[in-house]
């Protein structure tokens, strides 16, 4: 255990370890999850190094299990993120996050004509070329590329 | 939701396509009938239309149906900043069918959502207008006999046009080749062009109207270049006569070529085309009664003979 490098933030007992997040995106993850409003305890890092993004964010979230669906909303921004499952100190589980089929009230559709745009109702986008990673407004039928979406 | 509202053509498959038109050639042949007695009918155009919203009251009228419903959004509680979605809720406390048109896109289909009457949608904004595609296709079925192996040149408009792209979709089962005729400015946006590809549809791209592309097809479907649609008027001076269609190029076309255009038009197509027996636009029009009538039954599953 003595050559194991020092931890930037603090281990986790039991919970939740969002890994890889590209630093640009980190904030907008926290709102994407809903972490503003969580009562339970919460380790933010920013800018840490990593091999393959340059730098990293990390959330870790006590006592907190999201459920599968809700961790993969944060792929339409941060592809690269990967999860772990956390129970008395061990990893018992790691994923990537998945872009979702259907992403639910979380984008906001760019064409200022779309009926989301101008009603009191959630959008919704499928998921229509995984290849590229492109999304369609279910209403309008406008196209984005999933990192460059519009997170409400 | 009603599973008998149509806001795309997409919604319905080939069969149901070919059911539609064979419907539509009944209607045709026993226009007046009183199958549509005690159904009341509701017409919101949030936005104005004249032709398509005629077409559609009078297929309910000539079906013995009644109408109610408003034809401009400024007499209306919308006005007033009342949701879509409570006026939609109120007018289905009244109607059996719900046929809009709204300015905004996608909101046919957030109205079939919050209703479970039928909704058809008579267009919204530069999204879908699926009953338009009915009759471009009920007219290319009558007046070339079938729907299979055509060759159908689009011109003008293919960016923006909703006509051309839910005409080039409703194709996908009947193995056309298109010619694709537009400047630069206003080409087949690439997602189209992709969905040919997908969908084994042969195209050609030209932003020459030339002698050429008219000898090979069987449908000319012209529609208008919009002013608006350009950022730099010099642009649009340039290209606005490009594809504008006379008499005399109709000279060595095919014998049964037809020429279609969703009207209005302005001056792409030159007055003395209307006499050559190869103008189809004006019966186009016709014919979206009959097709009309057809989405009407089918949105109240009411059960039509086929011919």
């Amino acid at each position: 255990m003595s050559s194991k490098k020092e931890l930037a933030v603090a281990a986790l007992r039991n919970g939740t370890v969002i890994d890889r997040i590209p630093s640009s995106v980190l904030f907008e993850a926290v709102r994407i999850l809903g972490i503003e409003r969580l009562d339970k305890h919460v380790t933010i890092g920013n800018n840490l190094d990593s091999k393959k993004l340059g730098t990293k964010g990390i959330i870790k979230v006590a006592d907190t299990f999201f459920p599968e669906d809700v961790l993969n909303r944060i792929a339409l921004i941060a592809p690269t993120a990967k999860i772990n499952i956390i129970r008395d100190f061990e990893v018992v589980e790691k994923y990537h996050v998945e872009l979702p089929s259907t992403v639910m009230g979380i984008v906001k559709c760019d064409n200022p004509k779309c009926i989301t745009n101008n009603e009191p109702m959630r959008t919704r986008f499928d998921l229509v070329d995984p290849a590229h990673r492109v999304i369609r407004c279910y209403y309008c039928g406008h196209s984005v590329a999933a990192s460059h979406a519009h997170i409400k | 939701m009603n599973p008998n509202s149509l806001v795309s053509i997409s919604d319905i498959d080939k069969e149901e396509i070919l059911r539609l038109l064979r419907q539509a050639r009944y209607f045709e042949n026993h226009p007046n009938q009183r199958i549509l007695e005690g159904k009341v009918v509701a017409t919101l155009f949030f936005e104005p239309s004249t032709r398509t919203r005629l077409s559609f009251e009078t297929a309910v009228n000539r079906l013995g149906g009644r109408v109610i419903g408003f034809s401009d959004a400024s007499t209306t509680s919308s006005s007033k900043g009342e949701t879509l979605k409570d006026t939609i809720k109120m007018v289905s406390n009244y109607a059996d069918l719900i046929v809009m048109r709204h300015y905004l896109e996608g909101a046919a289909r957030y109205a079939t959502e919050v209703t479970d009457i039928p909704v058809i949608n008579a267009g919204d904004g530069a999204h879908q207008h699926p009953s338009q595609t009915m009759l471009d296709l009920y007219s290319i079925y009558k007046t070339q006999g079938r729907l299979d192996d055509l060759t159908i040149t689009l011109v003008g408009d293919l960016k923006y046009g909703r006509t051309v792209h839910s005409l080039l979709e409703a194709m996908q089962y009947f193995n056309p080749t298109f010619n694709f005729v537009a400047c630069k400015e206003l080409q087949m946006p690439a997602e189209y062009r992709q969905f040919c590809t997908d969908k084994g549809m042969r195209y050609e791209e030209s932003t020459d109207f030339s002698p050429e592309v008219i000898a090979s097809s069987d449908i000319i479907y012209m529609t208008r270049v919009q002013r608006e649609r350009f950022t730099d008027i010099m642009e649009y001076e340039k290209v606005k006569n490009l594809y504008n269609l006379n008499a005399a190029m109709l000279e060595g076309s095919k014998e049964n070529l037809r020429v279609l255009h969703p009207l209005p038009r302005v001056n792409e197509i030159d007055q003395d085309v209307d006499d050559s027996p190869k103008a189809y636009y004006f019966q186009q029009a016709k014919n979206g009664l009959f097709a009309r009538q057809a989405i009407i039954c089918r949105a109240l599953g009411i059960d039509i003979p086929e011919e």
